[in-house]
C-alpha cells in the first residue's frame, strides 16, 4: 500500500542529488533572481537534503516490502528460482504448530509488559521527590538498558543455573530450591520475562519520571484544596496526566515485544526446551536462514509485519482522545 | 513543621527501598564482574563467593587469543562510527528540508517514510538479505553500513520536532544576507540543534554497536563478526567446557565501551530521553 505514494516519490526527487551542484556556485549573485527562481532554488535544495533518505525508504522498506508480496505466494530456497504456489505457505501456517507454539510464545513474553511498567510507575513516583542520591538511583536503574543485549543474555543465562546460578543462590537464602529455570519447559519462559523486565525497566521509569515532573503543580495543590487523598490524587490525577506516556510505552513495548530474538536465541538454543521459547522472528529467521524454505519464512514475516501493523492501529484507535499527533 | 518532618521520614523510607531495589539491578552485574575474575573451579563454590579468591586477572589476558575479539571489536567500531557519524549528517540534513524548507508534498513524504517505519525489521530481513546477496554483499560489513547511511528515520523524526522551535525568520534572515542552504545548515542550524543531535547520536550508536539479529543474518566467517557475534560464539563454545570466567570477561570486554560513553554523558542521554517520552 505504501508501495504505491512512494514510487513516485523516488520518481519526482530521484534527480534531486544532482542538480543542486548548479545552484552552489554564484549563490549570492541569484539574490536578484526573480521569486520565482528562489523558489526553485529553495526546492532543489530541499529535494537534495531529503534525497538520501528517501532513496533508503525505497530501497530498504518500500522495495523488500513489495518483494515479500510476492515472495510469500512461492515455494523458494534461495538457490533456484521461487514457483508460484499460491496460498499454499498460508495452508502450511495455519497446520504448523510450531508456528502457532511460537506465536504463543511472542504473546506470553508480553506479561513482562504491564509487570515493567508497573513497576517503573512506582519506581519513577518514588524517584519523583525532593530526595538525595536521586540522581544516583536514575543511573542505577537505567543502566541495564544501555548494556548489549548479547552480552545481557550471556550473563543471565549463567544467572539461570541450575545449581550455581544466581538466581537459585538468591532464592536458596530464603529456602526455597529453585528449578533449572532454561532447561524447562514450563520455567523457561517466567524465566526470560523477568530478565525482559529486569532490562528494560529503567527506559519506562525514565520516561514516566519525566511526565510526573511536567505535571503542573497547581493540579496537586487543587487537589490537596479538595480534600483529596493520596489515592484520589494519584487515581484522578497523576494516572491521566500520564496517559499519553503510557500509551506511548504501551505500543514501543508491543512492537518491540514482538520483534524478541537475541534473548532467546542466545539465551535458549533451538527454541529452548520442547520449543517453549522459540518466539515469531526466532522461528522465522530458523525457518528462512537455516532451513532455506525462504518463501515460507516470507509468508510468516508478512503476517508478522501485519499484527504489528494492526496492534499499532488499535492502539491508535483506542487513544483517539489523547490526541496523539505526528506533528 | 509536621508535615515537613512526616515528608523527610518517608523520603527516608523511599530511599531504602530504592536502595535495597539498587541491589537487585545491579547484582547481576556485580556478579558479572565477580564471575569474570574467578578460576574455572571459583565459579562452581557453594556458598559462592562474591570477592573470588583468587583474583584471576590473567582471565582477561587469556581471551584475546580465545576467539576473533580484537577483529570483532574492530568490526563494531568501524560498524557504529560509519553508520553513525555519515547518518548523522543525511538525517540532520533531511530534518531541516523537512521543517524549514518549502517543498509541495514534504509533508505526504514523511508520513510514508514514518509510516514504513512501523514495519518491523524483521517483517524485511528475508527480502533485504537477498538484495544484498544479489549484489555479492553477504558476509561483509557493507549491508550493516550502507542502509545507515541514508539516515535514521527515528533521528529524522525527533530533530524535525526539536527544529520546530527554531523560528523560521532565522533561515529567512540568513538567505537575505546572501547565505546558502548549506551554509545555513552548517552555520546556523547545526550549533543550535547541536545537543539533540548528540543525544540521537549516542542513542543510535549504542543501538548499532549492541545490534546481534543483522549480524548474524549477515556475517559467517570469523574475520568480518562484530563484537556481539563474537561474544555469542564464545558463550556457545566454551559453556561446554564450563569456562563460564572467560564468557564473563570477554562478555564485559564487550558490554564496556558503551556503559562507559553511557557514564560520561549520563545526564545528556538521560535528558534527552526524557524529552523523547515527553514528546511522544
Amino acid at each position: 500500500m505504501s508501495a504505491v505514494d512512494a514510487p513516485p516519490a523516488g520518481r519526482r526527487f530521484g534527480a534531486g542529488p544532482a542538480r543542486p551542484v548548479s545552484g552552489r556556485g554564484p549563490a549570492p549573485a541569484r539574490r536578484t533572481g526573480t521569486t520565482s527562481d528562489l523558489h526553485r532554488r529553495e526546492r532543489r535544495w530541499a529535494a537534495a537534503f531529503i534525497a538520501p533518505v528517501v532513496l533508503g525508504f525505497v530501497l530498504f522498506a518500500v522495495l523488500p516490502f513489495c518483494f515479500s508480496l510476492y515472495a510469500a505466494f512461492t515455494n523458494w530456497n534461495g538457490l533456484s528460482a521461487p514457483t508460484f504456489t499460491g496460498l499454499e505457505n498460508f495452508r502450511l501456517m495455519m497446520a504448523d504448530d510450531y508456528f502457532w507454539q511460537a506465536l504463543w510464545n511472542t504473546l506470553f513474553l508480553m506479561i513482562g509488559i504491564p509487570i515493567g511498567l508497573s513497576i517503573s510507575l512506582v519506581l519513577a513516583m518514588a524517584m519523583n521527590r525532593r530526595m538525595p542520591g536521586r540522581s544516583v538511583f536514575r543511573v542505577i536503574y537505567y543502566l541495564p538498558v544501555v548494556t548489549s543485549l548479547a552480552a545481557i543474555s550471556i550473563l543471565w543465562q549463567w544467572a539461570f543455573n541450575g545449581d550455581f546460578g544466581l538466581i537459585n543462590q538468591g532464592l536458596a537464602l530464603i529456602g526455597i530450591d529453585g528449578p533449572n529455570w532454561l532447561q524447562e519447559a514450563s520455567t523457561s519462559k517466567p524465566a526470560l520475562v523477568l530478565m525482559m523486565v529486569w532490562k528494560g525497566l529503567g527506559f519506562s521509569m525514565l520516561l514516566y519520571l519525566a511526565a510526573l515532573q511536567s505535571v503542573p503543580r497547581s493540579l496537586y495543590e487543587a487537589a490537596e484544596l479538595d480534600g483529596a487523598g493520596a489515592w484520589g490524587t494519584f487515581r484522578h490525577i497523576t494516572f491521566p496526566m500520564l496517559r499519553p506516556v503510557t500509551f506511548f510505552l504501551v505500543v514501543t513495548n508491543i512492537i518491540g515485544g514482538s520483534q524478541v530474538f537475541t534473548e532467546v536465541n542466545i539465551m535458549t538454543p533451538n527454541g529452548g526446551p520442547e520449543f517453549s521459547t522459540a518466539t515469531i522472528v526466532w522461528y522465522i529467521w530458523q525457518k528462512g536462514f537455516q532451513n532455506l524454505q525462504l518463501g515460507y519464512a516470507t509468508a510468516m514475516s508478512l503476517v508478522l509485519g501485519l499484527l504489528v501493523f494492526v496492534i499499532t492501529l488499535i492502539q491508535f484507535r483506542l487513544n483517539a482522545r489523547n490526541s496523539f499527533s505526528v506533528e | 513543621m509536621s508535615r515537613h518532618s512526616s515528608y523527610r521520614l518517608t523520603n527516608i523510607l523511599v530511599a531504602i527501598l530504592l536502595g535495597l531495589g539498587s541491589v537487585l539491578m545491579l547484582a547481576p552485574l556485580v556478579w558479572m564482574i565477580s564471575t569474570s575474575l574467578k578460576t574455572m573451579e571459583g565459579v562452581f563454590e557453594l556458598p559462592p563467593q562474591w570477592i573470588p579468591d583468587p583474583f584471576v586477572w590473567s582471565n582477561y589476558a587469556r581471551i584475546w587469543e580465545a576467539g576473533p575479539l580484537l577483529s570483532g571489536i574492530r568490526n563494531s567500531v568501524i560498524v557504529s562510527l560509519t553508520v553513525t557519524i555519515v547518518g548523522t549528517v543525511t538525517s540532520s540534513l533531511a530534518a531541516f528540508a523537512f521543517s524549514k524548507l518549502r517543498l509541495p508534498g514534504k509533508n505526504g513524504i514523511f508520513l510514508a517514510i514514518l509510516g514504513g517505519m512501523m514495519i518491523p525489521f524483521p517483517a524485511l530481513m528475508i527480502p533485504t538479505f537477498i538484495l544484498f546477496a544479489h549484489i555479492g554483499w553477504v558476509d561483509t560489513l557493507l549491508p550493516l553500513i550502507v542502509p545507515g547511511l541514508l539516515g535514521n528515520i527515528m533521528m529524522v523524526f525527533f530533530l524535525r520536532q526539536y527544529l520546530h522551535n527554531v523560528p523560521d525568520s532565522l533561515v529567512e534572515a540568513a538567505l537575505l544576507d546572501g547565505a546558502s542552504y548549506p551554509q545555513i545548515f552548517w552555520r546556523l542550524i547545526f550549533p543550535l540543534i547541536r545537543p539533540a543531535i548528540a543525544a540521537q547520536f549516542i542513542l543510535w550508536f549504542m543501538a548499532v554497536w549492541n545490534d546481534y539479529l543483522g549480524p548474524i543474518i549477515y556475517l559467517n566467517s570469523e574475520n568480518v563478526q562484530t563484537l556481539q557475534l563474537v561474544i555469542a560464539n564464545f558463550n556457545a563454545t566454551y559453556a561446554i567446557q564450563t569456562d563460564y570466567p572467560l564468557i564473563m570477561a570477554a562478555s564485559l570486554v564487550a558490554l564496556l565501551p558503551v556503559l562507559a560513553v553511557f557514564l560520561i554523558f549520563q545526564r545528556q542521554i538521560i535528558e534527552s530521553i526524557a524529552l523523547t517520552g515527553s514528546k511522544g
